[in-house]
């Protein structure tokens, strides 16, 4: 079956300093497919593109290419091409010259060279322009003409490292399009780097979502918006109502204090879990015998072709819904959700756990502080314990020198009545906080946790 | 508000007038044939036509020639040696790059008599003899920082894509250097070897320290022993005259170089 990858990545992993820039890295990639690898800045995609063009040695795995592995060859060896973010041209020779570049290294005949340039330019709309400077180029003709660069040499995969991103929205969506038919045309492997979602939509077959090193998520379009497979990749994708929930049996979940019917099947009885419900999926009924739900209407915005509306339900939870009518803010209304439009997925985590080590008989240190806690009695110092603490029981400060940890706000999810936030401590570990303040990514924070917050379980 | 406009004005007029005088003092008095400087006894071109025949003595010709080889190898050597460090500055990261920056700057700074004296301390300890050779390694060595200062400007304004870029497309690291990094650096190129040239004719100090005893001579120590000896020769005065326009020229043209790349 292997025969049908054109790229194997096995068990990439590369580090930056102390920084695991890529940890553990695994996919394949078929023939003629378009992959995009998508995420938020930093999260490692275009050092993943860079290992693959060859610019970067991963410290750990293989990249096989047609099977072999390449991760070994410099990148002028690779039969691959790149197409980089700001264009990369040749400034000092001209439209033809830089697309012949690559011919003529290889020694190819003049000849044969004039025959693929010109064919090349025709397919990014550049013909006319071959004696042109590239500094005479707007930057949609510069990338233009680095493309036909790259593709001249009928490379076995492309690389395109954001290669719309310095163009205005306008002219990103006219090459959006043009790529996807370049790429239907030539039928060359496509591998793309963004971190703009909705292009990663448009344009692939498949989407490889990334964040901090790891994969989240490999799908096509559809099963990435549609089944997002957790918090990280549903706020990622588009807009969407993340939600603490429970699995009641299978096809039936509760959440917002209501019950539902759904589609999953084999979490388990009373389990808890995340629920995604997209602002799009959630509907307005006159019907009472369809109603689920009632909501108050608290804010209406015109959106273009839709309208986006946030509503408070009966029990107290905020929901963001769109749709094309509009309803006035005050209005009490009556929402339903199709069975399949709930999206559940497995918690990733339902408390903080962390290792302790006891230092007293009623202080533990962890996390390189020490804190107040119940200690077993049978404890002495010096044993390590499992410590469990909830959420809800991490307390955040305004100011950093208050608390007993200092940190920064990573990431956070709304969940309908409360924030889900990501603390990273100032000495690199992680702590989940459930809050109803509101915080900031990039926040500076004080940490705190009360000596009831902390659980003991003995190894 | 007018006064003020008058004042600055005069200022200076005054100012380049103090500046320049020396030397405009030089170039009138190259037009006439007295042996004194100072003295006018009449207009007359036999100065100029006495240092283009050559009846002036062998020993000023052969320093001319000393300037001349000596300007135009170091350039070429400094300008080479100062690229290829530009070049491996420039892919430096952090620390390493801050302090080998820091370290080009030092020669610059550094007084000539110092790097004069210097220099032949290293050559006395080194064993060589001092002539020619070491002269034209003194030009070199003192050239080079000021190669890699106009060749930076240019990596840095390049796009870092370029070089991978060309790698991507099948160059090898030498042919992506030649091909690709060479052309866009060889303005700041050109710049840095008119500046060594200058800066080559111009030495006085290192080249007094590393000339040894064996008769060497370029034009400016010539000069010096010259006036020393009683009296400046007549003919250096146009020899000067030409000099300073050579040097003027070198000096506009280097400013047009870096008022067209700023312009782009």
């Amino acid at each position: 079956m292997a025969k049908d990858y054109i790229i194997d990545i096995q068990h990439l992993s590369k580090s930056f300093g102390d920084k695991k820039v890529l940890d553990d890295i695994n996919f394949y990639i078929r023939r003629g497919e378009f992959i995009t690898l998508l995420g938020p800045s930093g999260c490692g995609k275009t050092t993943l593109l860079r290992q693959i063009a060859g610019f970067i040695a991963p410290d750990e795995g293989k990249i096989l290419l047609e099977g072999k592995d390449i991760s070994g060859i410099p990148p002028y060896e690779r039969p691959l091409n790149t197409v980089f973010q700001r264009y990369a041209l040749f400034p000092h020779l001209d439209v033809y010259d830089n697309i012949a570049f690559g011919l003529k290294l290889q020694k190819v005949p003049p000849k044969e060279i004039e025959v693929r340039v010109k064919k090349m330019l025709k397919m990014v709309s550049m013909t006319d322009y071959e004696d042109r400077s590239v500094d005479s180029l707007s930057g949609g003709q510069q990338q233009r003409v680095a493309i036909a660069r790259a593709l001249v040499n009928y490379p076995k995969v492309l690389l395109l490292d954001e290669p719309l991103a310095a163009l205005d929205l306008k002219m990103r969506k006219d090459m959006q399009l043009e790529l996807k038919e370049i790429h239907r045309k030539m039928g060359i492997t496509f591998i793309y780097v963004t971190h703009d979602q909705e292009e990663a939509l448009t344009l692939s077959d498949t989407i490889v979502v990334m964040n901090e090193g790891k994969i989240q998520q490999i799908g096509t379009p559809m099963d990435i918006y549609n089944e997002p497979v957790n918090c990280f990749v549903a706020d990622f994708i588009g807009e969407s109502n993340i939600l603490k929930g429970r699995m009641i049996r299978d096809r039936r979940v509760a959440f917002i204090k209501h019950e539902f019917d759904c589609v999953d099947e084999g979490f388990g009885e009373d389990v808890p879990v995340d629920v995604v419900v997209r602002p799009e999926d959630i509907y307005f009924t006159k019907d009472p015998a369809k109603c689920q739900f009632k909501a108050t209407v608290n804010s209406c915005i015109f959106k273009g072709v839709h309208y986006e509306m946030w509503v408070d339900t009966d029990t107290g939870y905020e929901l963001m819904i769109q749709d094309y009518d509009p309803y006035e803010v005050g209005t009490e209304v009556m929402l339903y959700i199709d069975p399949d439009d709930i999206q559940v997925m497995h918690k990733e985590r339902t408390r903080n756990v962390l290792e302790a080590t006891v230092v007293d008989s009623n202080h533990v240190s962890m996390l390189g502080a020490e804190w107040e806690c119940e200690v077993p009695e049978d404890a002495s110092a010096g044993d390590v314990f499992t410590a469990e603490i909830p959420f809800e029981k991490v307390d955040l400060l305004d100011h950093q020198e208050d608390g007993k940890l200092s940190g920064e706000v990573h990431f956070l999810l709304y969940k309908g009545d409360h924030y889900h936030l990501t603390i990273l401590t100032d000495e690199g570990d992680r702590l989940w906080v459930d809050t109803n303040d509101i915080w900031d990514k990039g926040d500076l924070v004080g940490i705190d946790i009360p000596p009831e917050g902390i659980k003991l379980i003995r190894k | 508000m007018k006064a003020n406009k008058l004042f600055a004005q005069l200022y200076l007029w005054a100012l380049l007038l103090l500046m320049y005088a020396p030397i405009v003092i030089i170039a009138i008095f190259s037009f006439t044939e007295a042996k004194v400087l100072g003295n006018w006894t009449g207009f007359s071109l036999n100065l100029y036509k006495n240092l283009f025949s050559g009846s002036v003595h062998s020993s000023l010709f052969s320093a001319i020639k000393n300037t001349l080889s000596i300007g135009i190898l170091s350039a070429l050597f400094s300008t080479a040696l100062g690229s290829i460090a530009a070049v491996g500055i420039y892919n430096l990261r952090g620390f390493k790059k801050r302090a080998v920056v820091f370290m080009n700057d030092i020669p610059m700074l550094n007084p000539d008599i110092i790097t004069g004296i210097a220099l032949f301390l290293l050559f006395v300890a080194a064993g060589l003899t001092q002539g020619y050779l070491t002269v034209l390694l003194a030009h070199i060595s003192f050239c080079t920082p000021y190669v890699v200062l106009s060749v930076m400007p240019k990596l840095k304004q390049m796009n870092p894509n370029v070089y991978e870029a060309a790698l991507d497309l099948g160059a090898k690291p030498h042919q992506a250097l030649l091909r690709v990094i060479l052309p866009q650096i060889r303005p700041g190129m050109i710049s840095g070897f008119i500046l060594s040239f200058t800066l080559s004719i111009d030495d006085f100090a290192v080249t007094l320290f590393t000339k040894g005893n064996q008769g060497l001579e370029t034009l400016s120590t010539f000069i010096y022993a010259d006036a020393r000896k009683g009296g400046l020769t007549p003919e250096l005065r146009p020899l000067m005259t030409v000099v300073f326009l050579v040097v003027l020229a070198l000096l506009v043209i280097i400013n047009f170089r870096t008022l067209k790349t700023k312009q782009q």
